[in-house]
């Protein structure tokens, strides 16, 4: 029996709308503990909520971004639960009649070849309040109850951890390049729980499912499916029995435990909100939106390739975000040469950026600054050599490559007299490898060209160096 | 001149042309109060002191001839389930005994914003849930005709404190009846108004889709007023109508000859007493010597108005008391240590019985494999019922039936007997079902207590019902045939 598993993502997005999903206090991170607060998030007895028609249109334009039909007659539900961080003890939020519906996200699983995942719904809803746990009592801060969420469901398309990863990625990229959320898995404005099964290959009944939550990165969405797929894929060729039950990622022991099962499941009593009329949007407001969509990342994959000459792979690499592509197009329009920006920020950059934990928009330097240092490598100011170290100053302190390499003395040196003088030194010096080049040792030329980098310190011109070491060592 | 005798327009009127003061006015209500709220119970809190302050500055305002308000110096009372910031606002129940509101009701401000001077919040049926105000938590309310007997609920004490010209206006609730029922209780004219009339901003949710602030008056012109002051658009809820202000006294003298209305059999069935049969047919033969025309017809679905009432309410009450669970505010059981156990204890001594029981109700309604059974199918019948009152009124513009099948019952008579309790609200309940404005208008006496005519109109023609009131009373007189009733000695 060949088993195979099925996924589907349920992926909540926190709107990065200047107030709240149902009253008009800021979203800001932060702040004291319920200083951004009113009766309303508060669930105070007689507050009614009103909609954020900013929310409304970005869960509209991340349905028309993610292919989806709108609904122009939508409905807001509650969700009735008890617990603490949950002020009235229902969610608002839609049930029967989700804002977007039916859409889909291609999916690269290898160079040119595409899968497509569905995209069940995407409905609006608004976030809890957080607790927080002292020694003897516990404490509640409703700074972000009522800020607003989308959550996209997909369908149970997704085949594999790796295809989960590669929907993830997609989907954040696309959310970020409309500019409707921070998209940041760590701040948690990106949460994701995975809904995954195994079936046999050839049966069209999917099996039993487990829901897992607490997904916090990718990471741990790629640790936690295959974890599941192999529980699963294990007991049932045990032949035990599986049960429909929710769990969580507990990142300490790399397993997912039992949170609930299926008899202690909530009976969440959906119901229409009485609160609220029925949300309807008319094709003019829908064509509003619709215009104001940016360039999508896989559009703007194919002009990169197009206009900068990029191979498909490095598109793709600097369109994974979108504070990457946006630097990459800045740098180019300053340096003309979009090869060597692509370079550096697929090479030094994200070296940089991965060790020190840093997103490319918090970066210290300005894509100007990249475009004036590969400017300064091509009009031979300084050495690629020089400029990997000038690149290490910039990203450590925010300086210009300019004022780094005046600071410095990195300027290169092109006058061939200097340098004529330093090959010539080191030559005398170095009788015996001029003995080796003349029996056919022609690595020498490496060996002698690096001592005179080093005595230089870098700044000699290689090639002038190459050039005149050759014709040096021929003179003798 | 005793000043509670007068109406409130004329109490504004007087005021705005330095007849009397403010101050004056505030002190001859509070007066009438210290000496019989400790027999009616009408109010849970006074602000005597709060009342003062605010008349004195319409005095202040009115001595520099500025605008003081259409309701400037008027004392008004309102029920305790609306919002005013900084006074309390227990829902007559245990678990919000000591809670203060921190904001105003959008109705109280647009109220203070015409000059209502505020004197208490009222009595009522915790968290408006009965008929009688038996269920408040905290004490009863009398019906000033017969204080063995009840004022009718939910808004009980809104009710008592108009009839005893504590106040001449007062706003309630109803979801189902509670304003209507105790104004026919008590010989007071009472108003549902259309749904999304009233902001219910800073009204404590009971039923949101049934809900409506209402009005008490012992005049209808001081009705109109009061609903030209809180009747508009409010973008804090959702459910509010954005149409266009009106002046609700503009057609008030009108004539009423030629309206047809429509009498519907299905409301003069088993049930209704006598006398108030024969109160309403004297009211009958009064709006036709109006000229008005009046056609018997039927209403066949209201019968499933109750059922259906049950069903939505109590979904929806399940709900919006979730929020009451002890962890922000309200009562919180201490001792429990868990916050399973803390939510159980708190909810479990902090609510009364039928509060309770509508959370159940409602609770189970909405459960998984019950929810298309009971409230789905709820909300088709309310579809249904909706449709067949738009029918009626393409052929007539007022519908007129009894407000209740009888007169105001002794207290305690119908403890225990929760349905003859729900039936109270027969006749009124199928109006919030539909959504359309209702009115009781006093109309006679059964049994020497008050009862009321029931006056439905189209959505949002509030100001039919106001016309065809005022026209009824200025033959009928109600006020000069209650006065011989009204009271008893201690009154």
């Amino acid at each position: 029996m060949i088993l195979k598993p099925v996924i589907g993502l349920e992926v909540h997005v926190e709107l990065k709308t200047k107030s709240k999903m149902y009253c008009g206090c800021t979203t800001e991170f932060g702040g004291a503990a319920n200083s951004h607060v009113c009766p309303v998030c508060m669930g105070l007895p007689g507050s009614l909520p009103r909609l954020n028609k900013e929310a409304l249109k970005f869960a509209i334009k991340a349905g028309i971004a993610l292919n989806c039909e709108i609904n122009k007659d939508s409905r807001l539900d509650r969700k009735n639960y008890f617990y603490p961080d949950n002020p009235k003890n229902y969610q608002i939020t839609q049930d029967e009649f989700p804002i977007c519906h039916d859409g889909y996200i291609d999916i690269e699983l290898e160079e040119g070849k595409f899968k497509r995942i569905r995209i069940e719904r995407i409905h609006i809803e608004e976030d809890a309040g957080k607790l927080i746990h002292g020694e003897k009592s516990s404490f509640v801060d409703f700074n972000r109850a009522g800020v607003p969420l989308i959550e996209v469901v997909s369908a149970p398309d997704i085949a594999s951890p790796e295809e989960a990863t590669k929907y993830l990625q997609k989907l954040k990229s696309i959310l970020e390049s409309i500019g409707i959320s921070d998209v940041k898995m760590e701040q948690g404005s990106l949460r994701c729980d995975g809904n995954i099964s195994v079936k046999e290959e050839s049966s069209d009944i999917l099996g039993v499912r487990s829901e897992i939550k607490n997904v916090n990165s990718f990471k741990t969405l790629e640790k936690a499916i295959k974890y599941e797929i192999s529980r699963q894929t294990e007991a049932i060729n045990r032949g035990e029995k599986l049960f429909v039950e929710t769990r969580r990622w507990d990142d300490e022991n790399n397993k997912t435990v039992i949170l609930r099962n299926k008899e202690n499941a909530n009976d969440y009593r959906y119901f229409p909100e009485g609160d609220s009329v029925r949300i309807l949007v008319d094709d003019d407001f829908i064509e509003e939106i619709r215009k104001e969509i940016p360039e999508l990342p896989f559009e703007r994959i194919a002009r990169f390739e197009e206009e900068y000459k990029l191979s498909k792979y490095d598109a793709s690499v600097l369109n994974l975000s979108k504070g990457m592509a946006d630097f990459f197009e800045k740098s180019v329009e300053v340096s003309k040469d979009s090869k060597a920006v692509a370079n550096w920020l697929m090479g030094d950059i994200s070296r940089l950026l991965n060790e020190t934990y840093t997103d490319i928009n918090d970066i210290k330097f300005t894509p100007k600054d990249l475009g004036e240092l590969v400017k300064l490598i091509n009009g031979k100011e300084i050495s690629n050599a020089i400029g990997k170290i000038v690149i290490e100053d910039m990203f450590n302190t925010g300086k210009s490559p300019i004022d780094i390499i005046k600071e410095k003395g990195l300027i290169q040196n092109n006058n061939e007299d200097e340098i004529l003088e330093v090959v010539n030194k080191i030559l005398d010096n170095n009788e015996s490898s001029i003995i080796d080049f003349k029996n056919g040792k022609d690595r020498v030329l490496g060996f002698i060209v690096g001592l005179v980098m080093k005595e230089t310190k870098g700044k000699a011109n290689p090639q002038m160096v190459n050039k005149i070491v050759k014709e040096e060592i021929l003179k003798r | 001149m005793d000043i509670t005798n007068l109406k409130g327009y004329e109490i504004a009127k007087k005021i705005k042309d330095k007849e009397i003061k403010a101050i004056e006015v505030t002190e001859a209500f509070l007066e009438r109060t210290k000496k019989i709220d400790n027999v009616l119970g009408g109010y849970l809190n006074i602000y005597e002191e709060n009342a003062r302050e605010e008349a004195k500055k319409i005095d202040a305002k009115n001595e520099k001839n500025e605008d003081i308000g259409i309701l400037g110096g008027v004392p008004i009372a309102i029920k305790d389930n609306i919002a005013v910031k900084d006074m309390k606002m227990t829902c007559a129940s245990k678990i919000l005994e000591n809670y203060v509101s921190p904001y105003d009701a959008t109705s109280t401000t647009l109220l203070k914003n015409s000059g209502a001077i505020i004197i208490g919040k009222c009595n009522m049926d915790e968290f408006a849930m009965g008929s009688s105000n038996e269920n408040s938590a905290f004490k009863l309310a009398k019906n000033p005709y017969d204080i063995d007997s009840v004022p009718g609920g939910s808004s009980g004490g809104s009710a008592v404190v108009v009839s005893s010209r504590q106040v001449p206006i007062s706003l309630g609730s109803d979801t189902g009846g509670s304003v209507r029922q105790p104004a026919a209780y008590t010989g007071t004219y009472g108003l549902k108004p259309t749904y999304g009339a009233v902001s219910r901003y800073g009204l404590t949710s009971f039923g949101s889709t049934l809900d409506q602030i209402g009005i008490f008056s012992r005049d209808i012109k001081d009705m109109a007023m009061t609903f030209n002051a809180i009747s508009k658009y409010d973008k804090h809820d959702f459910t509010s109508k954005n149409k266009k202000n009106e002046d609700y006294l503009l057609n008030i003298d009108n004539s009423i000859k030629g309206k047809k209305i429509g009498v519907p059999v299905e409301y003069f069935g088993e049930g209704l007493d006598s006398e108030t049969r024969k109160a309403i047919e004297n009211s009958i033969e009064i709006l036709k010597s109006l000229g008005a025309e009046i056609c018997e017809c039927s209403l066949s679905l209201s019968k499933y108005a109750l059922a259906t009432y049950y069903i939505l309410s109590s979904a929806e009450a399940s709900s919006n008391l979730a929020r009451f669970d002890g962890i922000r505010y309200g009562y919180r059981d201490l001792s429990e240590d868990n916050i399973k156990d803390l939510y159980t204890s708190s909810r479990m001594n902090g609510f009364g019985d039928e509060v309770k029981r509508r959370i159940m109700l409602g609770t189970y309604v909405l459960s998984k494999g019950y929810y298309d059974e009971y409230y789905k199918k709820g909300l088709k019948v309310r579809r249904l019922i909706r449709d067949e009152f738009l029918k009626k009124f393409e052929e007539f513009d007022l519908i007129l039936s009894p407000t209740t099948p009888k007169s105001a019952f002794k207290i305690g008579a119908k403890a225990g007997d929760v349905l003859s309790m729900y039936l109270e609200d027969i006749y009124t309940v199928p109006v919030n079902i539909a959504g359309i404005p209702a009115i009781s208008i006093p109309c006679g006496f059964s049994n020497g207590k008050p009862v009321g005519l029931q006056l439905m109109s189209n959505f949002f023609n509030e100001s039919l019902l106001f016309n065809a009131a005022n026209e009824f009373d200025k033959i009928y007189k109600f006020n000069e045939k209650s006065s011989e009733l009204y009271g008893g000695e201690f009154l």
